[in-house]
């Protein structure tokens, strides 16, 4: 990983070429974590990718997390890894929370840009955030669910979407609870 | 996007149907319940979707709902032919998260029985693959060996599959007495067993002219579509998780990473057969430099006390009564965690939040990844080279759908 | 033997003792599970332990007479559900024992297909009941092959007509066997019923 003072070096070259990109840096759990705007990030990939001295050219996992009740809500994480290096990097990037609640309606639900010409290996991941968060990725080829059935209504991973399950068929189960 | 096809296909007709034929979910070669949709003009595969997702199982939602150490036999049924790896990226990444130190006689416990795995892992595969492709008789020899290694698994665990082994802070139990010798019968055993197999299938001529030169797909091609594993090797680019991170007990194991030239099928295959002898050695390592000491971390905070305490201390009492009802805390945090499981890059994502559950659990699993080069290797190919080439690739499902 | 060697009273015996007498039904029961023809369907990890563990040479699945695994539904008689049951799934099981032919039988094997196992979410459904006639429930995750195969000959017992009762048996206990499906206790409660009707309008709206 790149340690932290290498770490404040990649945040104001990128300051440089695009101001505001980079809102926070951290170096945690010997991890360096970028914490950048949402608009900008594919600036901030492709400067990591092919910026001379960076080469982050392989992209380890895309996946996102609900931080429910800490505004903003969604992150997407771009786990990043230079192979010469072997070092790995990751961008976070931080969305807010559509002010509707969970339905599936398409103007409420956040956007970011698409990886995919970047980093081909983002097709399935950026689907499969999209289809347990509602993260819209604007860009994407075929942006449709993958893992659950295409009909379903709901973005399940989000933390206020209830975990589910209904009572098993036994008959103490039937006779009482229909 | 293949850069080598099995032979020049013939014009193109544009009377020429295209078919798009469903294989699938429920077929004997697709390795679990995958689906395609394979556009055919002929026997050619003009175009391929898989549609995954039938097994689909909410593992990642469950474990927000569940104690830390709850998540352990969630989180195993994700790959589940390699379930030890899936524990180990789980305890691994939770590890990281509390600043717990493992000793290191659970570090080399935890490597040999990843390595053991990974053996089970490729006989499975090999055993699958084999069949069909035609080569029956190799499921019962590779399955013969699969339960010597899960009679091994059961010694030391009690379970032949999906065995809770690794706990947070090193395993649950140390191995038993009678293990070590069992242990080192099948590992002298098995090299034997693999030139066996090697014999079936190695020189077997419909074997050969249906691998050599399948499913090839360029060396960028795959790192750019994020595949690692004995996929990305056998185009002989020797990238290694056990290698190029430090983690358990390997940068103290010298064993080698076989790589292949081409990329294609039979490559493939020849990788994953060198990486079981690989795996023999490095348990052959482990047994021998098997250091003594406790199986398990110290810290009463995260690790349950041996019971022996419980009737003395009441302070032990306090700790298990602790950690069974609500769990231990974890501080605020994330870590992502990755090793190098049979099929690839296995990466275990955690998110804490403070309390006793996690607040996200995400895996990413090689399988899901693979998968989006598997269009790659079957487009303007022959539908009996796709069937090799899924072979080869070995996908799991239930890493896939999670 | 010549015709004509054994007469009257001799002859009677020694055609009874070759000979032996059943039921057709018993006799059918008895052709049926010896030969059974399951179907190759796998879902998640006991699929690792059946059908393909099961087969192999340390489990003979053969020695029971169902070595023959057919890949079509149309062929099969046996269904094993090996494995948890997703959301997206469940139609596909259930078209498939629907393309099985008669007399077909399906065990749910482990825990997730019996009642959805751990997995008590959103994706899962909670026992393969749900949608689909089950005759044998194996539980364990996974089962061990020999509990499978244990649950295989129990299944062979109830097909020759001759159903294992279980702990009913040893504790005397007859006639407290409950029907989830087609008793009294199967139909919902008015309450339920109208519950139904409403949720199906809104549904519907």
């Amino acid at each position: 990983m790149p340690d932290a003072p290498g770490l404040e070096l990649i945040r104001g070259e990128i300051e440089d070429g695009h101001p505001g990109a980079v809102l926070d840096t951290g170096f945690e759990y010997e991890q360096a974590v970028l914490a950048v705007d949402p608009g900008q990030v594919l600036a901030v990939l492709t400067w990591l990718r092919d910026a001379p001295g960076q080469g982050y050219r392989f992209l380890s996992s895309l996946h996102a997390a609900d931080y429910l009740p800490a505004e903003p809500r969604f992150a997407v994480h771009y786990e990043l890894l230079n192979r010469d290096r072997v070092e790995r990097i990751r961008v976070k990037a931080l969305l807010a929370g559509p002010a509707a609640g969970n339905a599936g309606d398409a103007q409420a639900l956040p956007e970011i840009d698409s990886c995919v010409e970047l980093f081909p290996t983002a097709e399935f991941q950026e689907r499969e955030v999209f289809d347990f968060f509602g993260i819209v990725f604007r860009g994407h080829p075929n942006l449709t669910r993958i893992l659950l059935p295409e009909d379903y209504v709901g973005w399940p991973q989000r933390r206020d979407f209830p975990v589910g399950g209904e009572p098993v068929t036994f008959t103490f189960n039937e006779r009482n609870y229909g | 996007m293949a850069e080598a096809k099995t032979q020049s296909p013939p014009e193109v007709d544009p009377q020429t149907e295209v078919m798009t034929i469903n294989i699938g979910p429920h077929h004997p070669a697709t390795h679990g319940v995958l689906r395609l949709v394979v556009d055919l003009e002929g026997e050619m595969v003009r175009d391929l979707k898989p549609v995954i997702g039938y097994v689909h199982t909410g593992i990642e939602k469950s474990c927000e709902d569940k104690s830390y150490w709850k998540v352990i036999p969630f989180v195993e049924r994700m790959d589940y032919v390699s379930y030890f790896f899936q524990m180990e990226a789980y305890c691994g990444a939770v590890e990281r998260l509390v600043g717990l130190e493992i000793p290191p006689r659970a570090r080399y416990l935890r490597t040999l029985f990843l390595e053991l795995n990974r053996i089970h892992s490729h006989l499975v595969w090999l055993g699958t693959t084999a069949l069909d492709l035609g080569a029956i008789s190799m499921l019962w020899y590779c399955f013969r060996e699969r339960d010597k290694i899960l009679d091994l698994v059961e010694m030391a665990t009690g379970q032949r599959m999906h065995t809770r082994y690794f706990q947070v802070g090193g395993v649950i139990e140390d191995i038993p007495l009678g293990f070590e010798q069992k242990l080192r019968e099948f590992i002298a055993d098995m090299p034997v067993r693999v030139t066996q197999y090697q014999a079936l299938l190695d020189r077997n001529e419909i074997f050969l002219s249906r691998t050599k030169g399948t499913g090839i797909v360029s060396r960028e091609r795959l790192l750019e579509l994020g595949v690692t594993g004995p996929l990305l090797r056998a185009t002989g680019e020797p990238w290694d998780l056990r290698k190029a991170f430090d983690y358990l007990a390997y940068p103290e194991m010298e064993f080698k990473i076989p790589v292949g030239t081409v990329g294609d099928n039979y490559d493939r295959y020849r990788v994953r057969l060198a990486e079981i002898v690989e795996s023999v050695r490095i348990i052959e390592q482990a047994l021998d430099g098997l250091p003594e000491g406790p199986h398990i971390a110290d810290d009463r905070k995260y690790v349950l006390p041996p019971r022996s305490e419980l009737s003395t201390s009441m302070e032990s009492l306090i700790h298990h009564f602790k950690l069974v009802t609500e769990g231990f805390r974890v501080p605020p945090g994330e870590v992502y965690y990755s090793i190098e499981c049979p099929r690839g890059e296995l990466g275990c994502f955690v998110v804490a939040d403070g309390s006793s559950k996690p607040a996200r659990v995400h895996f990413r699993d090689p399988s899901f990844v693979n998968l989006q080069a598997f269009r790659d290797m079957a487009v303007d190919s022959y539908v009996a080279d796709m069937i090799a080439s899924l072979g080869m690739l070995d996908p799991i499902l239930g890493g896939v759908d999670r | 033997m010549l015709r004509g060697t054994l007469e009257g009273e001799e002859l009677e015996r020694y055609v009874e003792e070759r000979v032996v007498m059943t039921r057709f039904d018993r006799m059918l029961g008895w052709a049926r599970a010896n030969s059974m023809f399951p179907l190759t369907f796998g879902l998640a990890c006991c699929a690792i332990e059946a059908p393909i563990s099961i087969v192999t040479a340390r489990y003979d699945l053969a020695r029971f007479g169902a070595e023959a695994l057919r890949a079509s539904p149309r062929q099969a008689d046996m269904i094993i559900l090996s494995g948890r049951v997703s959301i997206k799934m469940a139609p596909i099981v259930r078209r498939l024992y629907d393309q099985m032919l008669e007399p077909k039988w399906a065990i749910s094997m482990g825990a997730c297909s019996s009642s959805g196992g751990m997995f008590s979410n959103y994706a899962v459904v909670q026992g393969a009941d749900k949608f689909m006639p089950i005759d044998m429930h194996i539980p364990g995750c996974p089962p061990r092959p020999e509990a499978v195969l244990y649950g295989f000959t129990k299944l062979q017992r109830k097909i020759k007509g001759n159903p294992d009762q279980g702990w009913r048996q040893r504790y005397n206990a007859a006639g407290t066997e409950e029907w989830a499906r087609g008793g009294a206790a199967s139909q919902p409660s008015r309450e339920a019923a109208e519950a139904y009707e409403a949720a199906r309008e809104l549904a519907h709206a």
